[in-house]
């Protein structure tokens, strides 16, 4: 049977680059985002590409209360969900505006919590499936200029390493990806080292891989794992001294 | 964000701020509140003409819409390249009905550029293949063909992004049985064999020939050509014909950074062009090949264009009329007798083409490599009042320095394509620094 991959937040790049290298992979694909009219192209390109069944769907990370109907209403119960959705946000707006800095946390974390909530009951009832949640290397150090962002992605890893754990009893695998610098339209106005940053197809390759084979912690690209354990290695009094 | 940018060639290299669109009602929104755009792709025309103070992105805006297996019309979002249109056709046995010497450039850019190909004489220019397209205007969004919105369709072909952004393309795509080439190669001596050459040869879909122009004598012009054909699968060696659709993987070499520029020098293009010239060792060579070293031999090495050091390089090309084949003796010796070759020249015969700002017509095509050094502009000027002498034209895709009474004197109907321009752009919200350098901007 051709297994099923739900992509939440399918609009952004990284989730295109993801649904091709699923379809690619001989997936059906369901797409959920806020303005599913908006996937229409998407779901044209991965049919011609693959010839994939690929479906698509209303979700809003923000509207908690929909999410059970959401999940119980899909046409098949999916073997991989992705969790792609994040916003960026701005942290000097977010200082300042609560609506902003709410909008940030709840849509990196109590949206993604939501939502996963639900997929894990199901999965760990069925005693089958991964899930896959896309954090970012934000999540292990606050720093000034983005620690709105930051914290509520270090809430989501904690979230998905405890889930990893209790999951795992239940054979349901679950995979955090921290994520660098990736080229998107969400850091397009930033200047990113090219050294440095991946392309959203990197990351897709990476989880497709690492979800075969069963990773826990995957960053990408690779060394971002090391230039993270040297960052959290900075003592506190020296850090906060620094402008990050 | 405000950046440099630079396309193919790394120059001009110029301050722009650049964004991208993923969805239609953004790049809506941001044509509404801008002005000074210009469409860009993948940044693989070699001057200025994707470069502007609001370069948008194509890039994200990349979907495949519609592919009909079986009549082989294909619709995609203007911002997928070529590559991926082969990744998708080919297994499926459809290849592009025109392809340039890269597959790394958008539909929108093909489109933009009205690209030529190995097959022109054959099969003419890329607008030879549209079935329809649409085009984000300064009057909105307008889906035009030949038969609906006709002016705006043929002043898109080959208009360089002045009618506005163009988002999506259906076009129709052409069978093979192979993803390979039956190819032939011949040596010639001279420029009159290599013009010979390519008469004997006409009836072959796909011809090009490289020439090394710093050749003087008898040797002057010496070339080879490179003639082919789509293989049937019966052409196919045993390893090639388990899977007739799909290429070998490859390898991808890199220049990993720019090359001083001493690397490049009139001791070195001899020594490459000998070598290239000497690998074909008898007069006459064929073989079967995938498609790519056929059509893309250049896409093989990444970042080619740093070879040519810091200060980027330009490329020229003009077209002669089929008549005027002395012109092409008289610029290539302009050439040699400055000793400023270039790796990469390549000549083409073009079939018949009347359109409106297309580079194409009927006659020889050059296309040579610069690189930017003191004297290089004043030398082309020469050139350029040589090509006008002729008859000729350059193509605005690889322009980064012509003059505009070049431009104007040789493209005949540019002032009915700036009538058509001036009604789907008024006040030139659309603009390039192309198209403010060679009075193309409708005030």
């Amino acid at each position: 049977m051709t297994p099923t991959v739900l992509i939440l937040g399918a609009t952004s790049d990284m989730a295109v680059a993801i649904a091709r290298r699923y379809a690619a992979g001989n997936y059906a694909i369901q797409l959920a985002a806020r303005k599913p009219e908006q996937l229409y192209a998407l779901q044209q390109d991965l049919h011609i590409r693959s010839g994939a069944a690929v479906t698509t769907h209303a979700f809003d990370a923000l509207d908690f209360d929909s999410h059970h109907t959401f999940y119980h209403q899909l046409p098949v119960k999916p073997d991989v969900v992705i969790c792609v959705f994040g916003y960026l946000g701005s942290q000097e707006t977010g200082q300042q505006n609560w609506q902003e800095a709410s909008r940030i946390l709840h849509t990196n974390y109590t949206g993604a919590v939501s939502v996963l909530n639900v997929v894990a009951e199901d999965m760990a009832a069925r005693r089958s499936g991964a899930i896959v949640g896309i954090s970012s290397v934000a999540g292990e150090r606050g720093r000034m200029s983005n620690y709105l962002y930051g914290s509520a992605k270090a809430g989501f890893t904690a979230y998905l390493s405890g889930l990893r754990n209790r999951l795992f009893h239940a054979g349901v695998h679950v995979m955090s990806v921290q994520p660098g610098f990736v080229y998107t339209r969400m850091t397009e106005d930033l200047t990113l080292p090219p050294l440095l940053t991946a392309r959203p197809e990197d990351v897709a390759k990476d989880i497709f891989k690492a979800v075969i084979a069963k990773k826990n912690v995957i960053y990408t690209k690779w060394f971002w794992r090391y230039i993270m354990f040297i960052i959290r290695s900075i003592p506190e009094f020296i850090f906060k001294k620094m402008k990050l | 964000m405000r950046k440099q940018l630079s396309n193919w060639g790394n120059y001009p290299v110029l301050t722009c701020e650049e964004s991208s669109f993923s969805q239609e009602e953004q790049l809506k929104q941001y044509v509404d509140t801008h002005d000074h755009i210009i469409a860009r792709g993948n940044g693989r025309c070699y001057g200025d003409a994707s470069l502007g103070e609001h370069s948008v992105s194509t890039l994200r805006y990349d979907k495949a819409l519609l592919f009909d297996v079986e009549t082989g019309d294909f619709e995609c979002q203007a911002g997928m390249t070529l590559d991926q249109v082969l990744e998708i056709t080919v297994p499926k046995g459809w290849f592009l009905p025109v392809t340039p010497g890269t597959k790394f450039i958008t539909v929108g850019g093909a489109v933009a550029s009205d690209v030529h190909g190995k097959n022109h004489h054959a099969e003419g220019s890329f607008s030879n293949h549209i079935i329809r397209m649409d085009v984000l205007t300064g009057k909105g969004l307008i889906t035009c063909s030949r038969d609906n919105n006709s002016d705006l369709y043929w002043a898109t072909c080959g208009g360089m992004g002045l009618t506005g952004i163009i988002t999506s393309v259906r076009f129709r795509l052409k069978k093979i049985a192979t993803a390979y080439i039956r190819q032939k190669q011949i040596k010639a001596e001279n420029l009159d064999e290599i013009l010979r050459l390519f008469d004997e040869h006409a009836h072959y879909t796909y011809s090009m020939a490289w020439i090394d122009c710093l050749q003087k004598g008898k040797a002057f012009g010496r070339s080879i050509l490179i003639v082919g054909e789509h293989a049937t699968p019966g052409e196919l060696n045993h390893k090639q014909g388990r899977d007739p659709l799909v290429l070998p993987p490859k390898m991808k070499l890199t220049v990993p950074f720019n090359l001083p520029s001493f690397a490049l020098n009139n001791f070195s293009v001899k020594a490459f062009n000998a070598l290239y010239y000497g690998k074909n060792y008898k007069k006459v060579m064929e073989g079967v090949v995938p498609y790519e070293p056929f059509f893309y031999p250049l896409d093989a090495i990444h970042h080619w264009n740093r070879g040519y050091g810091r200060d980027g390089f330009v490329q020229y090309q003009f077209v002669l009329p089929i008549d005027r084949k002395e012109g092409l003796t008289a610029i290539l010796r302009a050439i040699s007798d400055k000793g400023w070759g270039s790796f990469l020249a390549v000549l083409k015969v073009f079939g018949k083409q009347d359109d409106l700002i297309s580079f194409p017509m009927e006659g020889y095509t050059l296309a040579l490599d610069f690189p930017v050094r003191k004297g290089l502009f004043p030398f082309l000027d020469e050139l350029d009042a040589l090509v006008l002498q002729y008859g000729g034209r350059l193509y605005l895709t690889k322009d980064a320095r012509m003059q505009q009474e070049v431009f104007w004197k040789s493209y005949p109907n540019a002032a009915k394509f700036m009538d058509i321009v001036r009604t789907y752009n008024p006040g030139g919200k659309f603009r390039s620094v192309q198209s403010d350098r060679l009075l193309l901007t409708p005030q």
